[in-house]
């Protein structure tokens, strides 16, 4: 930035906007780096989430208010959320591998990187890059009607496209994310059958809820004062005791030790896959922060 | 501010996306980096776009972020299916049309 493109720009606005592109300049390269860094991928989503945050404003301060709002909502709204759902799916607590499968992977991808810098500095280097022309206040006033009249003439037919490509991405996604049934579905006969030939007919106990506590991970209490384990979902039971052994939910020999055959058929009904459920289970009891034997009478 | 400072950003972003893609070895990790690289040409769009006073870098953005939302939903279903198929998300696991 020269000192007579400043005294041309005006010196407060100009001076705003530097400070505004150092400031979000170094956010997003830091969070960019972190990103590639960070070894579980939730950590990578929120600080990718930082840097489209970064650019957005930068949008903004670029004079583009539109593209501004449309990378806030379509990027950082609808696309990363769509990566948290898939992440919750595949697993939160997966953590990356940071074994080379490759030997001089790393060592390569480090020379490629600093090549692709050298070549693209040199690129734009070159071109010089001069001031932004003198329209370019002007032509941010009116940015929505502007990209407006672009969009709906110019740019007519690819807009149509665009249509076609995202109904073909929905139908897509569709498609590939169908899972078809390997057997067919248990009608309600077959269902009370089954219930029947188990070894427990009735619905199982709900879990103890307290009126200071929404957990479902304490058990509920029988009348004669015992714990009822089955009232406890076996993941969640499980989830609790192998993450934070601080929270036993069940004292320990409170009550009989579930039958492994009434363990498989408690949760039959409602739960079709493993992991997903499991994830969703760990992430009720998550919530229930209670200290043991608090509320327990 | 002048243009060619959002150029130098936009650059340094897209080789990190780039080191990301290389680095990585989760497949989520490698789209989001991706995503990374996206955003970073079309801060150089828009940078340009400002530069010249001419608003067709911007609507080209605009034209980027729409078609980056729809790869970015096709590859999850892609990416769900192989999961769903392998019980995993890394790349390396994904192998079997390699011998």
């Amino acid at each position: 930035m020269t000192a007579g493109h400043l005294l041309a720009a005006g010196q407060a606005e100009s001076t705003g906007a530097s400070v505004t592109f150092w400031v979000l300049a170094v956010i997003s390269v830091a969070a960019g780096i972190g990103m590639i860094l960070a070894r579980r991928a939730v950590h990578c989503a929120v600080l990718l989430a930082v840097v489209m945050l970064s650019l957005a404003i930068l949008y903004a301060v670029a004079g583009a208010p539109f593209l501004a709002f449309v990378q806030i909502i379509v990027y950082t709204g609808a696309v990363l959320m769509l990566f948290l759902f898939v992440l919750m799916i595949v697993g939160v607590s997966s953590k990356d591998s940071m074994r080379e499968t490759i030997p001089g992977q790393r060592l390569a991808a480090g020379v490629a990187a600093i090549a692709l810098l050298v070549l693209l500095s040199l690129i734009i280097g070159h071109a010089a890059i001069g001031p932004a022309a003198p329209g370019g206040p002007r032509y941010g006033v009116s940015n929505v009607r502007g990209l407006a009249t672009l969009i709906f003439t110019r740019y007519v037919f690819p807009f149509e496209v665009t249509a076609a490509l995202l109904i073909t991405a929905a139908l897509g996604a569709m498609v590939l994310a169908h899972r078809e049934r390997a057997t067919p579905k248990p009608t309600q006969r077959e269902l009370s059958q089954q219930r029947v030939a188990g070894s427990h007919p009735t619905p199982l106990p709900g879990p103890g809820v307290y009126a200071r506590h929404n957990a479902v991970d304490f058990p509920a209490l029988l009348p004669d004062g015992s714990p009822s384990e089955l009232s406890v979902n076996p993941i969640i039971a499980e989830r609790v005791w192998e993450g934070e052994p601080g929270r036993v939910p069940l004292p320990p020999g409170g009550a009989e030790p579930l039958p492994p055959g009434n363990a498989e058929s408690a949760a039959t009904a409602d739960r079709d896959a493993g992991p997903e459920s499991a994830d969703a289970a760990s992430v009720s009891t998550g919530r229930a922060g209670t200290e043991p034997g608090e509320a327990r009478p | 501010m002048s243009p060619s400072h959002f150029v130098a950003l936009a650059v340094i972003l897209f080789v990190i996306g780039a080191v990301g893609v290389l680095v990585r070895r989760n497949a989520l990790v490698i789209f989001m980096c991706v995503e990374l690289m996206l955003n970073a040409v079309n801060l150089a769009f828009v940078a340009f776009a400002r530069q010249h006073a001419n608003l067709d870098g911007q609507v080209i953005a605009f034209f980027v972020m729409v078609v980056a939302a729809a790869e970015v939903v096709v590859g999850l279903a892609i990416l769900m299916t192989i999961f769903r198929a392998r019980r995993s998300a890394s790349v390396d696991e994904a192998n079997l049309l390699k011998y």
